[in-house]
C-alpha cells in the first residue's frame, strides 16, 4: 500500500480511537439525564454527531422544552452540511454508499479527510475515520448507557465536567483568531446575562442569535 | 414533546442537514459566506454551551466542580494535551473535588 494510504489509516484510527472513547461518557450521561438505554442508543446510532446528541442531552437534563433542544442540536448539525459539500465529491457513486456517507460525515471525518495530502488518502481517510468511530461511538454509547444505568449519579465520577470539558475541546480549535475569539466572549456574556431571566434552553438560542447578527454586520460591512 | 419525540424529530433533523452537499449543487449551500456565517453561529453555540455546561444550574450561575474542571481542560488544551486525556483528567477534576467536598 502507498505511504500516503498507509499514513492516512493511521491517523484515521488514532482519532476513531479517541472520540470512541469519550462515547462512554455520552452514554452515561445522556441516561442520567433522564434517557434509557435505547433512546441514548437511537442517538448514537441515527443522529451520530457528538456536539448535537450533548447538547440535545444537555438541554433535556436542563429541562428544557423538547423544541429548543431539538431547534440546537439541529443548529449544531449545519456545520455537518457545509462539511457534505467537501465530503461529497469524494466517495464515489452509488446511492447506498453516498447514503452512508451521508450519515458518516462529520467533524472528525471531514478534518482527516481533508488533512490528507491526495484524493486516494483523503479518500481512505474519510471512509476508515468514519466506519471506526461509527462503530466505536456506538458500542461506547452502549456500554456507557449500561453502566451509567448501574451506576446511577454519574456525577460523582465527573461526567458532567467531561461533557462541558468536550464542549471546550470543541470550540478551542475554532479560536485561532481574534474574530472567533470575540464571537466566543460575545455569546458566552449573553448567555451567561440571560440564564438568571430566561427560561431553559433560551439563553443558547440567544447567543446564536448574537453570534448570528455579529456575522451578518460583519458581512456587510466588509463589502 | 415527548423524549422519543425529541429523540427522533432532532436526529432526523441532524442527520439530513449531513445531506445538503450530496443533494444540492454547491453553488447554492457552498458560497463563502454561507461557510462564514455558519462558522461564526457554531462558535457562538459552542461557547455557549460551554457557559451552560460550566456554570449554571437552574436559572442560577454558580462556581462549583465543573466550573473548576473546564478551566483545567482549557489549560491543557492550550498547553496541546490530547483530547482524550484532557476530557479524562477533567472528569477526574471534579470527581476528586466533590469526593473530597471541596466543591459541589
Amino acid at each position: 500500500m502507498p505511504a500516503d494510504r498507509r499514513a492516512a489509516i493511521s491517523m484515521s484510527l488514532g482519532v476513531a480511537a479517541a472520540v470512541a472513547l469519550y462515547g462512554i461518557s455520552f452514554g452515561a450521561l445522556a441516561v442520567a439525564s433522564g434517557l434509557d438505554v435505547w433512546q441514548a442508543q437511537v442517538l448514537s446510532l441515527f443522529m451520530f454527531s457528538g456536539g448535537s446528541q450533548f447538547a440535545l442531552i444537555g438541554l433535556i437534563a436542563a429541562g428544557a422544552p423538547g423544541i429548543t433542544s431539538v431547534l440546537v442540536a439541529g443548529l449544531l448539525g449545519v456545520r455537518n452540511g457545509l462539511y457534505s459539500l467537501r465530503t461529497a465529491p469524494l466517495v464515489g457513486k452509488g446511492f447506498f454508499r453516498r447514503l452512508i456517507a451521508g450519515q458518516l460525515t462529520i467533524d472528525e471525518s471531514t478534518a482527516v479527510a481533508l488533512a490528507q495530502p491526495t484524493q486516494a488518502s483523503s479518500r481512505v481517510g474519510f471512509w476508515v475515520t468514519g466506519i471506526g468511530i461509527y462503530i466505536g461511538w456506538n458500542v461506547m454509547t452502549f456500554l456507557g448507557a449500561i453502566l451509567g444505568d448501574a451506576l446511577g449519579d454519574v456525577s460523582a465520577f465527573g461526567l458532567d465536567a467531561a461533557a462541558a470539558a468536550a464542549f471546550v475541546g470543541l470550540l478551542w480549535p475554532r479560536l485561532t483568531a481574534r474574530e472567533p475569539v470575540v464571537v466566543a466572549v460575545i455569546a458566552a456574556v449573553v448567555t451567561a446575562v440571560a440564564i438568571p431571566f430566561a427560561p431553559t434552553g433560551v439563553p443558547v438560542l440567544l447567543a446564536a442569535l448574537a453570534a448570528f447578527a455579529f456575522a451578518v454586520v460583519k458581512e456587510r460591512t466588509a463589502k | 414533546m415527548t423524549m422519543w419525540e425529541t429523540i427522533l424529530i432532532g436526529s432526523a433533523v441532524v442527520a439530513a442537514l449531513k445531506f445538503v452537499g450530496f443533494v444540492l449543487p454547491a453553488s447554492v449551500s457552498g458560497s463563502p459566506r454561507v461557510q462564514r456565517i455558519s462558522d461564526v453561529v457554531t462558535i457562538g453555540l459552542l461557547a455557549s454551551l460551554v457557559v451552560i455546561q460550566t456554570l449554571a444550574v437552574g436559572n442560577a450561575l454558580v462556581f462549583d466542580s465543573r466550573s473548576v474542571a473546564v478551566i483545567v481542560a482549557g489549560v491543557l488544551l492550550w498547553k496541546r494535551v490530547p483530547f482524550i486525556i484532557v476530557i479524562l483528567v477533567a472528569a477526574g477534576v471534579a470527581a476528586g473535588l466533590r469526593a473530597t467536598g471541596l466543591l459541589s
